[in-house]
């Protein structure tokens, strides 16, 4: 068992026939997702990678034809909002967004308007999901993880991997890996995985991994206390960040004394979690 | 990106929102000039991107032309906060009855935009915030829809300005919304708003912030980034596509990844070190580009020691590799560096560093404790 991916999962590639759509979505065959069909207005009846995949003009063309349930985006920053808007009004129930550098205002459109549709986003700006050993949608190298019971939640990027390798260097494996990404306004935040984690009977712990900026950190420790019986370790990110500077991600800046690390490590503690001191300390707390 | 005082306000005024009359200035003749058209009373104003600037005594009154020249002087040979003052700005002087704050931002956990209004206004909002947060007002505007007319009445109502007012108010509000809403702002803030003894509605003060990610389609506003208010190696690069910010510690450190990047900086520290800086090369990075975050960790003259840490993932570490041997050829660099690839081609970006006599770290602890050894 697993959260949100696993093998049956039937995936568009939105933007396939771009340099980083096509890089991946060979990536994700190769790790053997059941990748359908991809999307790339203009280049409808094209077939890629080796004639395997249709290639179709819109989202709803290529749902119609491979009965598709989950999208992920790849498109430039500029085209990610109305890629987002297609792949929720043609019903596909789990967007994932890749796409870097989303404009902040055009991400409170999507989310308000997706809020009001049956559908998930995640994302944007993140590396995607990971169901070890059945499904990969999204950036997350398949090579640094290996199935197990333990839940992945990460508003990072590399930082996961780190996570990833390090559980699988002590043998320890992940049921999914869900990056939510580092932008101020994203779809699916730390408390909906959360709470699917708690209910998945396979995953039995789970690693939060946050950074800073925000108060996603503070309302997952409320949640953890109140609703979690699976036990939490966390690392936060960007202990030594200055504030008012903003740490690559659109989303990791400390803004008028709220988000720092210090803050959300005491919140995370008081809920129970153990929190690392360094990434590569987290296996150990999960023994 | 920040915007400067003179440049919001002229934003503002294009949105039809009332500004004093006045002009920016560089030199003290030109601000003489600019308090000569206006006549009376003016403001002398520093343009630097901090807060604080009236307590820091960039904020003057000058009752003369001449007193405005002596004043300017002065205001244009100081420095705030680290910043010096390149520009003043000179403004009439209003006579003020009563000061407002009113402004509107990205409520990031609402996934909304947020009008703040006080009647408090004229001081730092943060502060009212902490010791007297019933004196704020918050009201989120649908993102689909825009600001609303009733919701304005309704501010104007809860932060008791007189019925007299309300109207001039309304349209006041449209106008920051359309602003907000057009330059992909984060922020756009009016502080203070004044009713003026002859009983006008007037942005005094005003503060933008607009979104770096929206530049593509706003590209008269990047003309308005003032270069001058960062580091250079700031602005280099951005050029590159770098994020980098400098820091007071002695550990340069070249990351790929955001969160990664904090982390790396984050354990240097715990073991004892302080980052120079930080910097994420992106992913998918290219030699170039690792060569170019090489020079600019090097352009520091407080480095001792460099950290490289590359999870490939995107990235492939034997690009990451070429690049740092591409940058050691070009500046012979003479501090110690501490390498660690992970990842995709990781055993070939080792084979490519071998000759390097470079230090190689396996963990990330590792790395961190091998990088504060070597800067000692």
């Amino acid at each position: 068992m697993s959260i949100l991916i696993n093998k049956n999962t039937r995936l568009i590639v939105q933007g396939i026939t771009g340099n980083e759509g096509l890089f991946h979505s060979t990536q994700m065959l190769a790790y053997g997702t059941n990748l359908v069909a991809g999307v790339t207005p203009g280049k409808g009846g094209e077939w890629v990678l080796d004639g395997k995949v249709p290639v179709f003009d819109s989202i709803k063309l290529a749902k119609d034809a491979t009965d598709a349930n989950c999208t992920v985006i790849f498109v430039p920053a500029r085209f990610a909002p109305d890629a987002m808007f297609e792949a929720a009004d043609a019903g596909i129930p789990l967007i994932v967004c890749i796409t870097e550098g989303v404009a902040v205002q055009d991400m409170m459109r999507v989310r308000n308007y997706l809020d009001q549709k049956d559908v998930r986003l995640v994302g944007p700006n993140c590396p995607g999901l990971l169901t070890p050993g059945e499904s990969k949608v999204g950036i997350i190298p398949g090579n640094i993880a290996i199935p197990g019971n333990v839940g992945v939640v990460s508003r990072s990027g590399t930082l996961t991997y780190e996570v990833l390798y390090a559980l699988k260097l002590v043998g320890m494996g992940a049921s999914t890996c869900v990056g939510i990404g580092g932008d101020p306004v994203n779809g699916t935040n730390f408390i909906d995985v959360l709470e699917m984690f708690e209910h998945d009977p396979h995953t039995e712990k789970v690693v939060l991994i946050g950074e800073i900026g925000g108060t996603d950190e503070d309302k997952a420790a409320e949640f953890i206390a109140s609703k979690m019986t699976k036990p939490v370790v966390s690392f936060i990110a960007g202990q030594t960040a200055p504030p008012g500077k903003r740490m690559g991600h659109a989303g990791a800046i400390i803004e008028g004394g709220a988000g720092s690390a210090a803050d959300k490590v005491k919140a995370l503690e008081a809920a129970g979690v153990k929190v690392a001191k360094h990434p590569e300390e987290i296996p150990s707390l999960l023994k | 990106m920040k915007l400067h005082e003179y440049q919001s306000k002229a934003i503002f005024a294009k949105y039809g929102i009332p500004i004093p009359k006045g002009r920016v200035a560089s030199t003290a003749v030109e601000a003489k000039h600019i308090a000569e058209e206006l006549g009376g009373r003016v403001v002398i104003k520093s343009q630097v991107l901090v807060g604080g600037r009236g307590k820091a005594g960039g904020i003057k009154v000058a009752k003369s032309a001449d007193e405005a020249e002596g004043l300017a002087q002065q205001i244009l040979t100081m420095e705030i906060k680290g910043l010096p003052v390149r520009k003043v700005l000179v403004d009439e002087a209003a006579a003020i009855e009563h000061e407002i704050y009113f402004s509107i931002t990205n409520d990031r956990a609402a996934k909304k935009p947020v009008i703040i209004a006080s009647a408090e206004g004229g001081i730092d909002i943060e502060e009212v915030a902490a010791k007297q947060p019933e004196k704020i007002i918050k009201m989120h505007i649908d993102p689909l829809l825009g600001l609303r007319d009733y919701q304005s009445r309704d501010i104007a109502a809860s932060i008791d300005l007189p019925r007299d007012y309300w109207r001039d108010f309304s349209k006041i509000a449209a106008g920051l919304w359309q602003a907000y809403l057009e330059t992909d702002a984060t922020l756009a803030e009016i502080n203070p708003l004044v009713i003026t003894k002859d009983k006008r509605l007037v942005a005094l003060d005003g503060k933008m912030m607009i979104d770096d990610n929206a530049m593509f389609r706003h590209a008269d506003l990047n003309e308005m980034r003032d270069i001058d208010e960062e580091a250079p190696a700031e602005t280099e690069a951005r050029k590159y596509g770098l994020s980098y910010i400098k820091l007071d510690g002695n550990i340069g450190c070249m990351v790929n990844g955001a969160g990664l990047a904090m982390t790396s900086m984050d354990i240097v520290k715990l073991f004892g070190g302080e980052p120079a800086n930080f910097l994420d090369i992106g992913g998918g990075a290219g030699s170039d580009k690792v060569a170019a975050a090489m020079k600019i960790i090097l352009s520091d003259p407080n480095v001792k020691a460099v950290l490289f840490n590359i999870f490939g993932g995107i990235t492939r570490c034997d690009e990451v590799a070429r690049g740092i041997l591409v940058a050691m050829d070009e500046v012979k660099p003479k501090v110690p560096m501490v390498v660690r690839l992970v990842g995709t081609n990781a055993e070939e970006g080792r084979r490519i560093l071998k000759d390097a006599k470079m230090i190689t770290a396996e963990t990330l602890a590792d790395a961190a404790k091998k990088a504060v050894q070597a800067a000692k």
